[in-house]
Order: C-alpha cells, then sequence, then structure tokens
C-alpha cells in the first residue's frame, strides 16, 4: 500500500492505496465520484476522460499511485459551485449531443482540452481531437455542434 | 370567474432539450456500476477460452483459500437455477440447454464456467485466475456454412447436423414469376456479424433480503418487466417480490433486449451469501458473451422482365445463430424474410431460412434485427438488376414502388403497410442532392479517370413492435399518468428509455394535453416498483406504442378533469372544454388544471358517478406494425491506388410519420447512420476456425470515430401512420436500415467501370484494393 | 481488466532508478502500452519504477547542432515544441499522429521507443532522422544508431536494467523536406504502414534522401534501397515511383485482420512515394 495526496475538484484527499488501483477505481470507489466511467480496458474509448495536472487523459490507464501529488478535474468539477453548468456542459445539452449519456463526460473533459488548445477548431480539428473517445449514440454530428458551440461560447 | 386564456404554444413538433441531460452531463446519473450497497460484495467469472471443450475437472481450491475471497460457485451449483430463455418459438425448432454456468462441456469462447466472489473486485480477479480446469478442447466450427458441411464437427453432440430450424415462407407463386421471367439476377449476400458495443457494458447488482423473501436486481437491461418476470422464474420467486430497476442505462442497440445467464447468477449468489453482489462485465466480456448481431449469408434471385418490372424473389437464409438460443434469436431471420419485399409491389417471395448452431456467442436483435439484412438484399438485388438491364437504379425503383393509392398496402410476404408515398420521399431526395447534375458529373468524373458513385437505397421497415400474435411476449404497452393534488404530472411509461428520450418526449405530449408547463411533468421509467408492467424499449415502438399509451391514459385524464371542471364551474359534464391548462364553459368561466387535481384529490366535489383522485393507467395493443420508410443517397469516392472510400455527401430523407421531438430524431437518425455505416465500411465480429474471436476488443473491432463520419444531410416527408392517434412511426433503426445499402450500392457504382458488380461488408480498403487488382487483371486480360 | 498486485517505486532521482532497474525491477513511464498489457494480465511485472515524472529525463535542447530530447517527454510535448517544429518538424509531425490526445499527453518518447511496437509511428521518423538512441543503466550509457537499436518486433539493443533516456535528432529544417505519411488500422489508430521520408535536391537531383518505414513487418527499417534508388537521380514523379515500389523488397510483409501482407506491401509503395512527394515539397 502506498499514500497518495490529491486534489480533486479542488477538494485535498489523502488515502493509502494498493499500487495496481487504476485512478478511475480510485476517483470512483474510494472518492465516490461516479461520473467518469470505464467503458473499455484497452484504452480506446475514452470515457474514462479525466483532467490530470491540466491535461486530458484516460483515468483507465493510469494508476492511483501516478497520479500522487496531482491537481484532478473530473465532470463533477466543472458546474459552479452554485450549479452554474460549464459552456461545454451548456453546450452539449443545448445541441442534443448525448443520448445515453455514458461517454458524456469523457466526450466533455476531452472538448475541455480540444478548445483549450484551439479555441476555434474547424469541424475537422474537431472531429480529429475526439478521435480517442467513442460515442456508440449519435454518430457524432451533434457532438461536433457542441463543440462549435461551446467555442462560440468562449468556453 | 371570467379569466383570460392565454393560448399555449404547442410543445409537441418542437427542437426541444433534453429533461434527462443535466444529471447526464454533471456525472451525476446512476448506471448499475454506480450502484453501492452497504456489504456489497464483487463478483468475477472464469470464462472458457476454448471455441469447443470438454471440463473433465475443475478445483477451485486456490481461488477458495484466497483471503478476500468469499464464494466460488461452479456448474455444480446453479443446478437449481433455471436455465436462460428463449423466448422465440419455431415449429420443430431445437433448443439446447442454456445454464447459467456451464457442465461438462463449453461451447465458445467466453462461456460462463464459473464465478468468483470476494470482497472487492480485484480480488475477485486474482480469484479466476487461481481456478484450475483441466480442459480437452475439441474442434470447434464457426462459420454457418462449414458447419452444415458434411462431417462437420456437432456445436451439440446431440444434433449432428448443427441445425436448429428450417423456416420456409412463400408467398404467390414464385414457380410463374421465375417462368415469365425475361432476366434473373442471382447474388451470394453477407450480413456479417457484428458486435453491437454499447458504451456501457452489462452489469448486474442483486440484493436479497430473506426476511421479506425480497430481491432487488439492478440491471443494465431494456426490458426490465419481462426481465423480471424471467428471473423469478428461473431463482423460483414470487414475480411481485422481485423489483427490477434499470437504472441509467448506457446504450443498448438490442443487446440488452435479453435475459443473460449473469442476472440469474448474481440472484443466486446473493440468496446463497445472503448479501449484496455486484458483478460489472468488460469490455473483452462484452465482446465474447453479450448477444451479437446480423450474421447471415444470403443466397438471393430477384426475377423480373427487362423492362425493370420486378416479378419475385427468391431467398434461401443461413443464420449463424451461434451456440444458444438467446431471448430472441431464432425469430431474428424471420424478421427478414417478412421484409424481402421492401417498398416494392412485386407479388412473389419464396424464402427459407436454416438456422445453425455454431461455436460462437448467439446472434439476437441488433438495431434493425433482420430488418437491416433484408433491406440490404432487396437494396442490393434491386440495384443488380438494374445494372443488368442498363437501368438507373433511380428508375427501376421508381417502376416498381407501391404506389400512392395503394394503401393499406398488402405486400408479397403478407404484411400490410400502413402508409407511404414512396415516390415522394425519392422525388425529394434526388432534387435535393441533385441527382441529375451528379450523373453529369460522375461522367465527367470517370472521364478524368476518378471512381465516383452514387448509391441510393430506398429503404422500408416494419417498426413499432407490435400487435402481441406477431411478438413472443405482448406487443402493447403501458402508461400511467398520475396527477398531483397540485397539478404536476408524473408520467409512468411501461418503455424502459436508455437514451432515445422520452423524458422528454413524453412530456411534451403529456404537457400539450393537459395544458402544464414542460417542467411539471417529469416521467418514470425502468423500475417495477415504481411502473405497471410493461414491454420494453425495442423495434422502434418507444413512440409509436408507448406514446400511443401515453395519449389514450392523457384522454381518460383529460374527460376526468373535465367532470371535475364542470362540477366545478355547476355546468354539466358536456359544457366545458378543457384547452391551454384550463376547464371554461360558454360563459368564459373557468378553473385551472391545478385547481381542478387540487379538488379532485379534496374529494369534497366529486361528480357524479366519478370518484377522487386524478391517475389513469391505459395499456394499448397497436392493430398493426407501423412502416417507416426513406431515401439514403451517398456519393462516394474510392482512392484508386489504396481502396480507400470517401464519403463525398451522405442525404437522408426518412419518412418516420409525425415528429414530436425533431432534435431527438435528428440524434436518433445520425446515430443509426453511423452503426450502418459501420457494418458497410468497418464492423466486423471475426472468429477464427478454432472459435477464437479474432475481433474481440476495440483495437481489432473498428468502431466509427468522429474522424470516420461524414456529414450527414437529412430531411423528411411526414405520412402520419394511421395506426396509433400520434401518427407516429418510429426512427430508432431507420438510419441503421437505409445506410447500409446505399454506402455498398455507391462503392459498387463507383467501381462499376471496372466490371464489379457486388461487393460483400465491410468494404475495408484492403478489399476494395484486391477487388481492383483482380479486375484490371481481368481488364487485362480480356 | 484488472493487473496483477505489483510493488510501485518512484524515485526521485535518475540514479535511484537506475538502482532499482539493477536489481530487476521494470520502467514505467507514460503507460500507454504497459498498463493495457498489464490490465488484461499479459504483462505481470513484480515491481515498477515509475520513471515518467523524472525532471532528468524531461527536456528538448539544442545542443552541438542537434536536438536532445530526454526520454520522458511526451508525444504532446514533441508535437508541440517550438523547436522541434522549427528544427525538426518530421518529429513533430509524427509524434501528432500517434493515437489520440489523451495518449499524447501521457506516452513518452523514450516509453514508445523503447516498446518498439511494429506498429509505432516513431521508428519510421528516427530511421529516416538517423537519430540516436541513448541507453542509460546503473553501469553508464551507450548512443546507438536507430539500426542498432530497433531490433526486432518488441525487442531492442536495450539489456536489462537499461532504459532509453535520450533520443538525438539532428537540426533539420532549411533544405531538407520531411514528411510523414500514415495510413491508419482503423480500429486501434496504429500503422498499417507508416513511412517517413527526408530529402535534399540540388540542380534538380536528389543529393540525400533517407526513408523509414513502420508497420510493414515485425520492425521497423530503415529502406536503404529506395535511398540508393534515387541519390543522384533526377527529381521526377517516375523515379519516385520506381524507388517507392522497391521499399517492400526483403521485407517479411505482416498479414492480420486489417491488412493482408500483399495489400501492406503495396500501400508501403504508396505511402513511401507520398512521404517522399510530400517531402520534396518541403525541401528548398
Amino acid at each position: 500500500m502506498r499514500t497518495i495526496n490529491v486534489s480533486v475538484n479542488g477538494k485535498q484527499y489523502s488515502h493509502e492505496v494498493e499500487p495496481r488501483m487504476l485512478l478511475i477505481h480510485y476517483l470512483r470507489e474510494v472518492i465516490g465520484l461516479t461520473g467518469t466511467h470505464m467503458g473499455c480496458e484497452t484504452s480506446l474509448c475514452g470515457a474514462c476522460t479525466i483532467e490530470v495536472d491540466g491535461k486530458a487523459v484516460k483515468s483507465c490507464t493510469m494508476f492511483a499511485v501516478q497520479a500522487d501529488g496531482a491537481k484532478i478535474l473530473t465532470v463533477e468539477g466543472l458546474a459552479a459551485p452554485d450549479g452554474t453548468l460549464h459552456p461545454i456542459q451548456e453546450a452539449y445539452w443545448t445541441e442534443h449531443a448525448l443520448q445515453c449519456g455514458f461517454c458524456t463526460p469523457g466526450m466533455i473533459m476531452i472538448t475541455k482540452q480540444i478548445l483549450e488548445r484551439n479555441p476555434n477548431p474547424t469541424e475537422h480539428e474537431i472531429r480529429e481531437g475526439l478521435d480517442g473517445n467513442l460515442c456508440r449514440c449519435t454518430g457524432y454530428q451533434h457532438i461536433v455542434n457542441a463543440v462549435r458551440t461551446a467555442a462560440k461560447a468562449g468556453a | 370567474m371570467t379569466t383570460t386564456v392565454t393560448k399555449l404554444e404547442k410543445l409537441v413538433g418542437k427542437r426541444i432539450k433534453r429533461k434527462e441531460d443535466p444529471r447526464l452531463i454533471t456525472g451525476t446519473a446512476t448506471y448499475v456500476e454506480d450502484v453501492k450497497l452497504p456489504e456489497l460484495l464483487h463478483a468475477a467469472i472464469l470464462r472458457s477460452p476454448h471455441g469447443a471443450a470438454n471440463i473433465k475437472s475443475i478445483d477451485i481450491s486456490k481461488a477458495a483459500a484466497l483471503p478476500g475471497v468469499v464464494a466460488v460457485y461452479t456448474g455444480a451449483d446453479i443446478l437449481g437455477v433455471g436455465s436462460v430463455v428463449c423466448a422465440a418459438d419455431l415449429p420443430g425448432l431445437r433448443k439446447p440447454v442454456h445454464h447459467i454456468l456451464a457442465q461438462d462441456r463449453t461451447y465458445f469462447v467466453g462461456h460462463a464456467v464459473a464465478v468468483v466472489v470476494a470482497k472487492d473486485r480485484y480480488v475477485a480477479a486474482d480469484g479466476v485466475d487461481l481456478i484450475e480446469v483441466d480442459w480437452q478442447p475439441t474442434q470447434a466450427v464457426t462459420d454457418p456454412e462449414k458447419a452444415l458441411a458434411a462431417g462437420a464437427p456437432a456445436v451439440h453432440p446431440e444434433w449432428p447436423d448443427n441445425t436448429a430450424f428450417i423456416h420456409n415462407q412463400e408467398g404467390g407463386d414464385m414457380a410463374q414469376a421465375f417462368a415469365d421471367a425475361e432476366v434473373v439476377v442471382k447474388q451470394r449476400i453477407v450480413s456479417q456479424r457484428l458486435i453491437p458495443n454499447p458504451m456501457e457494458t452489462r452489469g448486474v447488482v442483486a440484493d436479497w433480503k430473506q426476511a421479506d423473501k425480497a430481491m432487488t436486481i439492478w440491471t443494465s437491461t431494456q426490458i426490465p418487466h419481462l426481465a423480471r418476470s424471467i428471473l423469478a422464474g428461473q431463482l423460483g420467486l414470487d414475480e411481485n417480490r422481485v423489483r427490477l430497476i434499470a437504472p441509467e442505462v448506457g446504450g443498448g442497440f438490442g443487446s440488452k433486449l435479453n435475459v443473460y445467464p449473469e442476472e440469474a447468477l448474481m440472484g443466486f449468489v446473493s440468496m446463497k451469501l445472503q448479501k449484496p453482489v455486484k458483478w460489472i462485465e468488460s469490455r473483452r466480456e462484452n465482446f465474447q458473451t453479450t448477444i451479437h448481431g446480423r450474421g447471415h449469408v444470403d443466397y438471393l434471385e430477384i426475377a423480373a422482365k427487362r423492362d425493370g418490372t420486378i416479378l419475385g424473389l427468391k431467398l434461401k437464409l443461413i443464420q449463424d445463430l451461434g451456440a444458444y438460443h438467446q431471448l430472441l434469436t431464432p425469430a431474428i431471420p424471420t424478421l427478414s424474410v417478412l421484409m424481402m419485399p421492401g417498398l416494392y409491389k412485386f407479388r412473389n417471395i419464396s424464402a427459407q431460412v436454416i438456422g445453425v448452431f455454431t461455436n460462437a456467442v448467439p446472434t439476437d436483435a441488433y438495431r434493425g434485427a433482420g430488418r437491416p439484412e433484408a433491406t440490404h438484399g432487396i437494396e442490393r438485388m434491386v440495384d443488380m438488376l438494374a445494372a443488368e438491364i442498363g437501368m438507373d437504379p433511380a428508375e427501376i425503383r421508381y417502376k416498381n414502388f407501391a404506389g400512392k393509392d395503394d394503401f393499406p398496402f398488402l405486400t408479397a410476404a403478407g404484411l400490410t403497410y400502413d402508409s407511404g408515398d414512396y415516390a415522394a420521399t425519392l422525388d425529394k431526395a434526388l432534387e435535393m442532392i441533385d441527382y441529375k447534375g451528379l450523373r453529369e458529373q460522375q461522367v465527367q468524373a470517370r472521364a478524368e479517370g476518378k471512381l465516383m458513385g452514387i448509391g441510393i437505397s430506398t429503404y422500408g421497415e416494419l417498426c413499432g413492435f407490435g400487435p402481441s400474435p406477431a411478438t413472443p411476449a405482448g406487443g402493447w404497452e403501458s402508461a400511467t399518468v398520475k396527477v398531483e393534488p397540485s397539478g404536476k404530472v408524473t408520467v409512468m411509461t411501461g418503455c424502459s428509455p436508455h437514451g432515445q428520450g422520452q423524458e422528454t418526449s413524453f412530456a411534451q405530449i403529456a404537457a400539450d394535453e393537459l395544458g402544464v408547463p414542460l417542467d411539471d411533468v417529469i416521467v418514470l421509467h425502468g423500475d417495477t416498483s415504481i411502473v405497471q408492467y410493461g414491454i420494453g424499449t425495442f423495434g422502434s415502438r418507444n413512440t409509436a406504442v408507448g406514446g400511443a399509451a401515453l395519449f389514450y391514459a392523457l384522454q381518460d385524464i383529460r374527460e376526468k378533469a373535465k367532470r371535475f371542471g364542470a362540477k366545478m364551474l355547476g355546468v354539466e359534464d358536456g359544457e366545458v372544454v378543457l384547452a391551454d391548462g384550463h376547464c371554461t364553459d360558454s360563459n368564459g368561466n373557468s378553473v385551472t388544471f391545478q385547481q381542478i387535481a387540487g379538488a379532485a384529490y379534496r374529494g369534497i366535489v366529486i361528480p357524479t358517478g366519478s370518484e377522487p383522485g386524478l391517475v389513469a393507467t391505459r395499456f394499448w395493443e397497436p392493430s398493426n406494425f407501423a412502416y417507416p420508410y426513406g431515401a439514403h443517397i451517398i456519393v462516394s469516392e474510392v482512392d484508386k491506388e489504396t481502396g480507400q472510400i470517401e464519403i463525398k455527401r451522405y442525404l437522408a430523407v426518412d419518412d418516420i410519420g409525425n415528429i414530436i421531438n425533431p432534435l431527438l430524431v435528428d440524434g436518433q437518425l445520425h446515430g443509426g447512420v453511423a452503426q450502418g455505416l459501420g457494418q458497410a465500411l468497418w464492423e466486423h465480429g471475426v472468429y477464427d476456425d478454432d472459435g477464437q474471436l479474432v475481433s474481440g476488443t476495440f483495437m481489432d473491432y473498428a468502431m466509427p470515430r468522429a474522424r470516420m463520419m461524414p456529414w450527414i444531410e437529412s430531411a423528411h416527408t411526414i405520412t402520419p401512420s394511421p395506426v396509433n392517434p400520434l401518427g407516429a412511426k418510429g426512427v430508432g433503426e431507420a438510419g441503421t436500415i437505409g445506410s447500409t445499402p446505399a454506402m455498398v450500392n455507391s462503392v459498387v457504382d463507383a467501381l462499376a467501370p471496372l466490371g464489379v458488380r457486388h461487393i460483400d461488408m465491410p468494404m475495408t480498403a484492403g478489399k476494395i484494393w484486391k477487388l481492383m487488382q483482380d479486375s484490371s487483371i481481368q481488364e487485362k486480360k480480356a | 481488466m484488472i493487473a496483477n498486485s505489483f510493488e510501485y517505486s518512484a524515485p526521485g532521482s535518475l540514479k535511484e532508478a537506475l538502482a532499482l532497474l539493477a536489481e530487476g525491477a521494470k520502467p514505467l513511464a507514460g503507460g500507454m502500452s504497459l498498463i493495457p498489457m498489464m490490465k488484461l494480465r499479459l504483462a505481470n511485472p513484480e515491481h515498477l519504477v515509475d520513471i515518467g515524472r523524472l525532471p532528468e529525463l524531461n527536456y528538448i535542447r539544442e545542443e552541438g547542432g542537434a536536438i536532445h530530447i530526454g526520454a520522458g517527454v511526451t508525444h504532446f510535448e514533441v508535437e508541440s515544441s517550438p523547436l522541434l517544429l522549427g528544427k525538426c518538424p518530421l518529429l513533430a509531425e509524427t509524434a501528432a499522429y500517434i493515437g489520440d490526445i489523451q495518449v499524447r499527453n501521457r506516452g513518452t518518447l523514450g516509453g514508445s521507443v523503447a516498446h518498439a511496437d511494429p506498429s509505432a509511428d516513431y521508428p519510421a521518423a528516427l530511421h529516416a532522422l538517423d537519430a540516436k538512441i541513448v541507453l542509460t543503466s546503473s553501469e553508464g550509457t551507450r548512443t546507438l544508431s536507430t539500426e542498432e537499436f530497433f531490433l526486432d518486433t518488441f525487442t531492442t539493443a536495450l539489456d536489462p536494467g537499461e532504459i532509453v533516456s535520450e533520443v538525438i535528432v539532428p537540426v533539420d529544417a532549411g533544405l531538407t523536406g520531411t514528411s510523414y505519411q500514415k495510413f491508419l488500422q482503423p480500429a486501434s489508430g496504429f500503422a498499417i504502414v507508416g513511412a517517413a521520408a527526408r530529402v535534399r535536391q540540388e540542380g534538380g537531383k536528389f543529393t540525400m534522401v533517407r526513408v523509414g518505414v513502420t508497420g510493414l513487418s515485425g520492425n521497423g527499417y530503415r529502406a536503404r534501397n529506395v535511398e540508393d534508388a534515387l541519390v543522384g537521380q533526377d527529381v521526377t514523379d517516375a523515379n519516385i515511383k520506381a524507388a517507392a515500389a522497391l521499399v517492400a523488397d526483403g521485407q517479411d510483409a505482416s498479414s492480420d485482420l486489417h491488412a493482408t501482407a500483399e495489400y501492406r506491401a503495396h500501400l508501403a509503395g504508396a505511402y513511401t512515394a507520398r512521404a517522399l512527394r510530400a517531402a520534396l515539397s518541403r525541401s528548398a
């Protein structure tokens, strides 16, 4: 067991964990934030995307011990404390960019990174940016719209 | 008192954003994996690594001794639990017994052999690795045509011919059709195995309370009530003491229209251990053990006149069933037979379906379930016929469409299509895409040596399942409308939406009918302790059947509300109107719907012959399926050097009847198209001859990604269905059914100058390149 | 999807890490290849040493006419490095083709190189760049050429206890044109084939040509036959095509679900030609 200290959505946590515990399981089962989802075990679906030290990563392909000392942001940390949605969340809602919702937290988190690096992406750049995230429901078109809408909102 | 009643804007027909989204975009929704209970145990399952094998012995001692492991169960322990249920039946159907854990033999890679229950999922996984099985592998067979060949290994030793059933259907006079034919085109067409892959895998939590003899099961399902009935039977429990909850369900596409071994298995474990237990399917397990779709080899023959008049269609359908029947396995290919005629008026069909056992996971309903295969068959054959007689693919379709005055239209397969104007939809599509101009462009492109293709598919489908006699478990749907004393409205639907958006679209319907704000309506579903018995979500039925049940329940509420309103206003029953949230008499005096709701519960003023309360439940049985249709057109170009296909344009014009929420309809269509293009271009569930699932992870099974999808242009014609009061048909599967043949037709058209007349799916770049190589070699020889 | 248990160390210095590695521990960098294999229990290391966060392995700097890149640099840092984009754009361009944003945020240059996946992107570029791979262990440091380093499928010249510590690439802008062209495996995004080209021309003739290929066979390679066929020849498309057609000669082309050996070999030629053309268009 190892002790790790992490900041998650602005709150500080300290836990003893097994080295093999995946970061996603730490977030979901130890801290109790179940918004981040596990969709595959081969690092190819992106449902588990979160932000670690400002970078979008797949939390199913990281051990919790590797995040020791890191600043983590999950989908639960996006909205303002008063419940005001983040502009990307608003955009996903407005554009009907989700159906079953399972991939959505990961999609929202990768959208944040796409727009941080390229505030005004083309359709092609959006589609390339979403390459690590699978959605089986939407055919991606409304997700592309949502990323554009979020970009316009200056997200 | 006289009041000014403000006219409310109708919500039905508007692009309204979804009521279910706030929880989903904030990460606060509850899927099965998110369910937490005190003392929750975790299960992991040992599965067969072999396509076919005898189990000589199992040693669980090391696993059972691992600290943290609570119990290990094998096939010998579960004999008291009922086997997996198949609800479909056909004359002479051979039904193998499908125990929830394998007995002395396993029949496919992934077949469940033992379950380890532990304090957490990590230890459970370690425990699985410690079970020792003495395997005796035997020869597997995974190709259905090879399984039918003489001397093939028997999947089930008791049935050496590997044939589960043979189903024949005839319509008209096929012998005459072929005698009259001036041209016959034959083709073998494969609809390959597909893996549904909802983003949420399956998962089960079971919680047995001995004192109450009560079981609660959370499971990721499309059919909570049917699953409850089946699981109560398997576990020997009273149905009313089983509470089944389908919480947030992360997609299904038919794969969760089923009841799997793990559901009863978790119930069994919880009863044994007197503790709640959770099992979450890994993606690899999902690939290996959750049903697959399609799996057809179709031998088709189309008979026609030289002028393009189709006379008949003959089909020999070899259905790869896999090793067992899941809930509906044998029924799926029979749906293909029903849809064989497509939108065309020819009178003769003849079909033979051969259901074949293979050492593979069972096939069952996957988005479209039998209709995409049929549509692919007819739409490919029509294109091949057109090519054979030198006719334009649009022209041949116009020539053979059932006419708009032919409805209700009785098809050669014995269905009665409800309504349609097929030519109008194709007209619109051709005009939107400038078909004439495109064909001119194509001449130019070909002159420049480019491989440009234009593919048309005019698909039809049957959905809105369906009249009960045509379905294995009841084809009706239910709805309860419960108006609270405050006038707030709760709808409980027997459907079990999991992404389709009925919390919104049903609220739109209810808000319009009752004249209440959208926010005053909530829609509950998926919990058998809350919702009256229902059938579930599949076959594009939520709106057409569940919405209709809701509509009638709302009419009951309206009637009762009007009687209360009249009583409150002191006039006769018939003298009031209920509109815009007010009950108004002929003098302009009115009471609000909320006031009526309050009075109905206060109980002081009760209309004669009525009673307090404001609740209505309806079970509604449709008289027929609904039949959406449409025209999809794809413009493509093939890279001569690599065989890569580029989609230049995708246009879908669909007629799905009346539309409740166009935003949701667009979403359903886009998603359907993505799955259809997935089949046409990339997806393939591949087993090798030893029964290993070669495309068993996302590393090898190519799911459509954002960069692979084209922009989809879409439009509608609207021909209401007369089957239900909403006039809705269904859109859940339309995109999947329409897109696949359009894509193949487009690429075949692109390669037509090379002499290519058919391509089987998936049309991978390598396959297209090989085809071009072979064609150019032939060209050089010729 | 659950890894076997292992011991984990996160040393604060390279020296400490190397000492642990010398005792038989295995290095963990970004984990983009290792962790999925561990979850499927295809890799079961007993002791992992986290070298992914060592500052000593995290740099990109120009030194003595070459660019030195620490093994811990992520693919994203490679693709977005102003120094690389300006002076060795081929490596940045290649990094941008790897996986997806999330993978590029975590995966490291050194980890990918040490893994030697036959479908990985870097080997093509590194061969074309005449890159040097620096290996370090508690015993010391050695520098190998790419052809000395990449030995076979998932097999490199790394000895037990040794890690890739640095990659050295040339300052390579100006007269030299480069390009990486990749045919994606549709499911995984790995290369079915990838071809990197690096060319210089003068007076209408090729004066320098380097071609690196990945994906075609069990090991990425430098296509010397293509290079030799072009150097000194006129810059014509016919010459490019003819030379590119040689690229698969002598290679044992792989065959799998996604591409037959025949198709892979064809693609290798086509993508080599595409890379050469694109590189030419970028050379002065």
